[in-house]
């Protein structure tokens, strides 16, 4: 018997992919998500076992190629000094994120018009505004109103704790006077919706056991299964198929037993992130790729990490990572040398493993008789920061399909050409500068930075930007696909600029913004 | 599955490492039962591990300054190989009983107890909430 067509086929259970399943289950349609990986057991993250942070190393390294999970595909990343980090599962990257929970800022959606660079945005921050608001509701943010950095809004709960990390890097950053706040964070400071609150257990980049950290299968998708929405997990999909009349009109992929299904729809919406999106799309023929922009201006966030080791006992191995941020340099100044800006997040320390992996990498922690006396002066006595700096686009960095390289079911995997721009590597100079001079002023003895961090390749953007020019874009300027009239992109591939900060949650307000573009206009959709 | 020679020289090198310690009450990574841990935690850095013991093949039997050198030649030749050997003792061996409990931790996971953090001093932030509003207007 063929398989029934559905009204909706959204392509990835993540961030994106949750949210936009949700918004649209009022309207009744059959809702269908295809994801390649599992469904999450909080139960058996590593936090809850001994050998948390060996787990952290191997099945919940952030790297696919590392983690090299039988629902991962491996990707070339040779040619890019900066190494991608995903994770597949229903909530996506957010299993893995740290919760940092920032807005964009207006400038953000204006870089052209303000600083000459790039592309304005075709919304902008107004426009996303109240989704900002819902996603937040959805998702629970802590923090506190009032910072001078934001236009003003309400993070739900208390901010998480300043600690001793946060309070002796606040004295530095004070001392400087400098801004900071307490950061945004999707974890929950109180109960919040049915989620425990946080407890402090210092590992929210391997899953969170405590159910604290808003990750998208402890929030968006109970609620929209609850509401009907269908989700299959190892659904690994291999291609968007297309009718005579140019619309897509399904995907095939390859069932939890490897077996190849077609999946008919009426809408195709990809929430893939911006890797994954862009190789499902250049594997279906060059599908909505009229611009030729398909897989480019991929942006990343060039990370610098700065850590500094201090007299005194810090939070050490208590969290949660998530702490305090600065936006002191965040809007362009030309006397810097560079435009655009940049993010400082502030974090506590390091688990007792880290702390010794790392120090023994960077030369602080030797061999031999004096490695006990030495560990004992590195751990619980580090803390730092990175700083996330804005990626501006160009299309030289880009994803395309490795001639070679192919995932467990032999689907083409992709590869990344990415370099670094003069720009960024000014802003990163800087950051290390200043970062320094925040740690000496907090009082660390010994400051250590890396820049470009090797394995910051967390935010992935821009591979199928939205524009209103055809020409220039992928999608339009509400997330439909400027050549094929039923299908929607809402991950980071339609960013335009990536600003300075985590994009989850703006990643998220888009796909809530485009699910009320698309329940608007449900009588007209395809015109 | 590791030779009777490789088990040895893996013993050797844990030792050399992380030595055991009379002043803070902590075995070297060479203990039985931290070893035995390791050997079976290689995970992801199997490759690595595997690398180093083909390089180090009699290393047991050589008297400590050759065994010196013979790492100095590691960190040269083999630099990822070791740092993915190093990783696993290190994994094993800070999360010992013995080792955690001279570290002043409980030896237990994270969840379910979690750990307790201070709030901190949040008048630290009166100067900051002193301070105009610095994003940007647009057009």
């Amino acid at each position: 018997m063929p398989t029934q067509p559905v009204d909706v086929l959204i392509i990835g259970a993540g961030a994106s992919g949750a949210a936009i399943a949700w918004s649209l289950v009022e309207t009744k349609m059959h809702i269908l998500c295809l994801e390649q990986g599992d469904w999450m057991k909080p139960s058996e993250y590593p936090s809850s076992g001994r050998d948390w942070e060996a787990r952290q190393l191997n099945d919940f390294h952030y790297s696919p190629n590392r983690r090299a999970r039988d629902t991962d595909y491996p990707i070339n990343d040779a040619n890019s000094p900066i190494k991608v980090a995903n994770f597949n599962g229903v909530g996506g990257g957010t299993v893995l994120y740290a919760g940092h929970f920032p807005r964009f800022h207006p400038s953000d959606f204006r870089v052209r018009t303000l600083d000459g660079v790039a592309d304005d945005w075709p919304i902008d921050y107004a426009t996303l505004a109240p989704y900002y608001d819902e996603n937040d509701r959805m998702m629970g943010v802590s923090g506190l109103a009032g910072d001078p950095a934001y236009p003003p809004h309400e993070p739900m709960m208390a901010p998480l704790p300043l600690g001793k990390s946060g309070a002796t890097l606040a004295r530095g950053l004070n001392k400087l006077g400098w801004h900071w706040w307490p950061s945004d964070s999707a974890i929950a400071s109180e109960d919040y919706e049915g989620r425990a609150r946080c407890i402090n257990l210092a590992h929210c980049t391997s899953g969170c056991a405590q159910g604290a950290k808003a990750s998208t299968d402890v929030t968006y998708w109970p609620a929209a299964i609850r509401a009907g929405v269908e989700l299959r997990t190892r659904c690994r999909v291999r291609e968007i198929t297309r009718n005579s009349d140019g619309m897509a009109s399904g995907v095939v992929y390859y069932d939890a037993d490897g077996k190849e299904q077609f999946q008919p729809a009426h809408v195709v919406i990809l929430a893939c992130n911006a890797i994954g999106t862009a190789r499902i799309l250049l594997n279906s023929n060059g599908l909505a790729n009229s611009s030729g922009l398909v897989g480019k201006n991929l942006m990343f966030h060039p990370y610098a990490r700065i850590a500094g080791w201090f007299e005194q006992e810090l939070d050490g191995y208590r969290g949660p990572g998530n702490c305090i941020w600065s936006q002191e340099f965040y809007e362009t100044d030309a006397a810097r040398g560079f435009v655009r800006g940049y993010t400082f997040e502030f974090s506590r320390g390091q688990n007792p493993v880290m702390a010794a992996v790392h120090s023994m990498s960077i030369g602080r922690l030797p061999w031999g008789e004096d490695h006990h006396r030495a560990y004992r002066r590195l751990f619980c006595h580090r803390t730092g920061m990175v700083a996330i700096c804005e990626d501006l686009p160009e299309e030289h960095n880009r994803v395309t399909l490795d001639p070679e390289l192919k995932d467990c079911r032999g689907i083409p995997s992709p590869r990344i050409d990415y370099t670094l721009s003069e720009n960024s590597r000014r802003m990163l100079d800087h950051a290390v500068a200043r970062a320094s001079e925040i740690l000496r002023a907090a009082g660390a003895h010994d400051v250590w930075y890396e820049a470009p961090l090797a394995d910051g390749g967390w935010h992935l953007m821009g591979t199928a930007r939205m524009g209103t020019d055809p020409e220039r874009s992928v999608v339009n300027e509400w997330g439909r696909s400027h050549d094929v009239k039923n299908l929607f992109v809402v991950d980071g591939s339609i960013f335009v600029t990536s600003a300075g900060v985590n994009p989850t949650r703006t990643i998220q307000a888009l796909a809530l913004y485009v699910a009320d573009n698309i329940k608007s206009r449900l009588a007209t959709l395809f015109d | 599955m590791l030779s009777d020679d490789q088990r040895r020289t893996f013993g050797c090198l844990a030792e050399m490492m992380i030595p055991a310690s009379a002043e803070y009450r902590v075995p070297s990574a060479a203990d039985d039962a931290i070893l035995a841990d390791i050997l079976r935690s290689f995970g992801r850095d199997e490759h690595h591990v595997m690398t180093v013991l083909r390089e180090l093949e009699g290393f047991a039997d050589l008297d400590p300054s050759a065994r010196q050198t013979k790492v100095a030649q590691l960190r040269e030749h083999h630099s990822e190989a070791l740092k993915g050997l190093s990783s696993v003792i290190l994994q094993c061996y800070y999360r010992d009983d013995r080792v955690m409990r001279s570290l002043g931790m409980e030896p237990r996971p994270p969840f379910p107890n979690g750990h307790e953090v201070e709030q901190g001093d949040w008048s630290l932030l009166d100067p900051v909430r002193k301070r105009p509003k610095l994003y940007r207007e647009v057009p």
